[in-house]
């Protein structure tokens, strides 16, 4: 399936950003993400975690660089090309960006919109096989009773369930989720990430999670890559993230006291 | 902290500096001056306003009582001219207003020149009053139904253009943004990311609109635009007082019930 190089599904090279003119906010980052496990940006705020994983399908453009996915290069898709691309690449948000006066089955839907026709799409006339495949993801979330509740009538741990249900109905073949718990209680915040797991390994979906929870990143990633000033500074598995990348990360280190576990923005 | 020393200073405070202040003595002056040129312009001649009380009692004895048996005759027909002339007109206005309406947000619209150009129309078609579009329309169309439709149509276009492509601009960009990640087309976008967060706010525009059309749908018969208005025109012009009671109280009955029915619908629909 993937023609790229060695089977990672997604190779980024050298991508810079740089919003303003000579300040780039990231800093020449590379990058290879394997074609399964998820794998945990983390990083002080503002370091450019959101960006980067923008930037991947284009929600921000890059400044230079290369983001390889199924073998083309993104960054110089045209606006068509880009559409097709971004079908396969189902993304997660902090605030869910559900639309809340739609149903949770219209939302869930509305993962197919790219290759529904607009016509169809504004009649709701799916094709049944997308409607059997939202029941059935409707009920892997656990929101069967909630299928035709509005989107702003739910809990924010639903609004997430169904925000990761939308992405899953694309199919996709990479799966970006920006902050997917930092809207959430703790409790809500691991079920999530629970379900992220395990629908990522179900799927064969390689997963890019941007997290400020370092203890999440550590339970849940099987990688963790560390971002600090535009670049990564630590790159290797969960075990491997020692005190001192923490601090190297974050900088200071008197919230390294006791536990890393409670850090919160 | 403090100072021992007895010397206490007197730290001057004033609200206004001093520029502030001859400012502010200017705007002063000006509106006092504006005020004073304004009447002297206006003439007003003492007499009349002495006669203003009786003119009025005379005005009134005239007009009562009502002339009920004009009612079935021609203002029931003209009455019901002047509502089909709002809701068309609105009907028609609302149509072409959609389109600049998304042209005009600049979210939906990434092209400065294009919002632009759909401001453009919408600020001049709401400058132009209805009974100019009406008199324009009477010249093109002839006197009757039609112009005056088109005139509350065309006067239309500007007001909910402009306050649903404002609607359009305050809509929340998560949704829309999550859309476009999944490769929905524009078309698609909109129907399920846009048009969802602002239908109550345009259904809510309209149902606005529409009573302020029923309002000026009234007063186009008095440059031959259709409806009630003539009515009333004519009534004016062969000084059957009673008749022109008549008409103005079957005008505030259907002001009325408009009022009523809007503020019900749209408890209803919001």
């Amino acid at each position: 399936m993937a023609q790229n190089t060695d089977g990672a599904a997604l190779v980024i090279r050298s991508l810079v950003k740089a919003y303003v003119r000579g300040k780039p906010v990231l800093n020449g980052i590379t990058l290879d993400i394997a074609s399964d496990g998820i794998t945990a940006i983390i990083g002080p705020s503002g370091t450019g975690k959101s960006t980067l994983i923008r930037c991947i399908n284009r929600l921000v453009e890059p400044t230079s660089g290369e983001i390889i996915f199924a073998g083309r290069n993104l960054v110089t898709l045209n606006r068509r090309e880009l559409r097709a691309a971004r079908r396969q690449i189902g993304m997660v948000f902090q605030e869910y960006n559900l639309v809340e006066r739609l149903t949770v089955m219209e939302n869930v839907l509305s993962g197919r919109l790219g290759y529904v026709s607009p016509f169809k799409a504004w009649l709701r006339r799916f094709p049944p096989a997308d409607i059997n495949e939202a029941y059935a993801l409707l009920e892997t979330v656990g929101l069967t009773p909630h299928v035709h509740a509005r989107a702003d009538a739910l809990s924010g741990g639903q609004r997430q369930r169904v925000g990761i249900a939308r992405a899953l109905m694309q199919r996709p073949k990479l799966l970006l989720a920006d902050e997917p718990t930092s809207s959430l209680d703790p409790k809500t915040s691991v079920e999530i990430m629970t379900l992220m797991r395990d629908l990522s390994a179900q799927r064969g979906i390689p997963a890019i999670v941007n997290i400020h929870n370092v203890a999440l990143a550590r339970r849940f990633a099987t990688r963790i890559v560390g971002l600090s000033g535009g670049a990564v500074v630590f790159d290797g598995a969960p075990d491997a993230l020692s005190d001192a990348y923490l601090k190297q990360i974050y900088g200071g280190e008197s919230w390294l006291d006791g536990h890393s576990e409670n850090d919160s923005d | 902290m403090s100072q021992t020393d007895t010397a206490v200073i007197d730290r001057e405070w004033k609200r206004y500096a001093l520029g502030e202040r001859i400012a502010r003595f200017v705007v002063y002056l000006a509106l006092v001056a504006a005020v004073v040129l304004s009447i002297r312009t206006v003439e007003v001649i003492p007499d009349f306003i002495l006669d203003a009380p009786e003119q009025i009692a005379d005005l009134l004895r005239r007009m009562w009582p009502p002339d009920v048996a004009s009612y079935p005759q021609e203002i029931h027909a003209a009455l019901l001219d002047s509502l089909h002339i709002a809701t068309v007109g609105t009907v028609l206005g609302v149509m072409m207003a959609l389109p600049f309406g998304f042209l005009a947000a600049r979210n939906v619209t990434p092209w400065a020149w294009l919002n632009w150009l759909a401001r453009l129309v919408l600020i001049s078609t709401r400058s132009i009053n209805t009974l100019v579009f009406a008199l324009f329309f009477v010249a093109v169309f002839g006197p009757g139904a039609l112009a005056g439709t088109l005139a509350i149509a065309f006067h239309s276009i500007g007001f909910v253009g402009r306050l649903f492509s404002e609607a359009l601009e305050n809509t929340s960009p998560g949704p829309i943004e999550a859309l476009r990640a999944a490769g929905a087309p524009g078309a698609s976008v909109i129907s399920f990311g846009y048009w969802p967060q602002v239908s109550p706010a345009f259904w809510s525009l309209v149902l606005f609109r529409w009573d302020i059309n029923v309002r000026e749908s009234i007063v186009l018969g008095l440059v031959g635009a259709g409806g009630v208005g003539m009515a009333l025109d004519n009534a004016l012009n062969l000084f059957q007082w009673n008749r022109v009671a008549m008409v103005l109280l079957a005008i505030l009955g259907v002001v009325i019930a408009a009022e009523v029915a809007v503020t019900y619908i749209r408890k209803k629909i919001i």
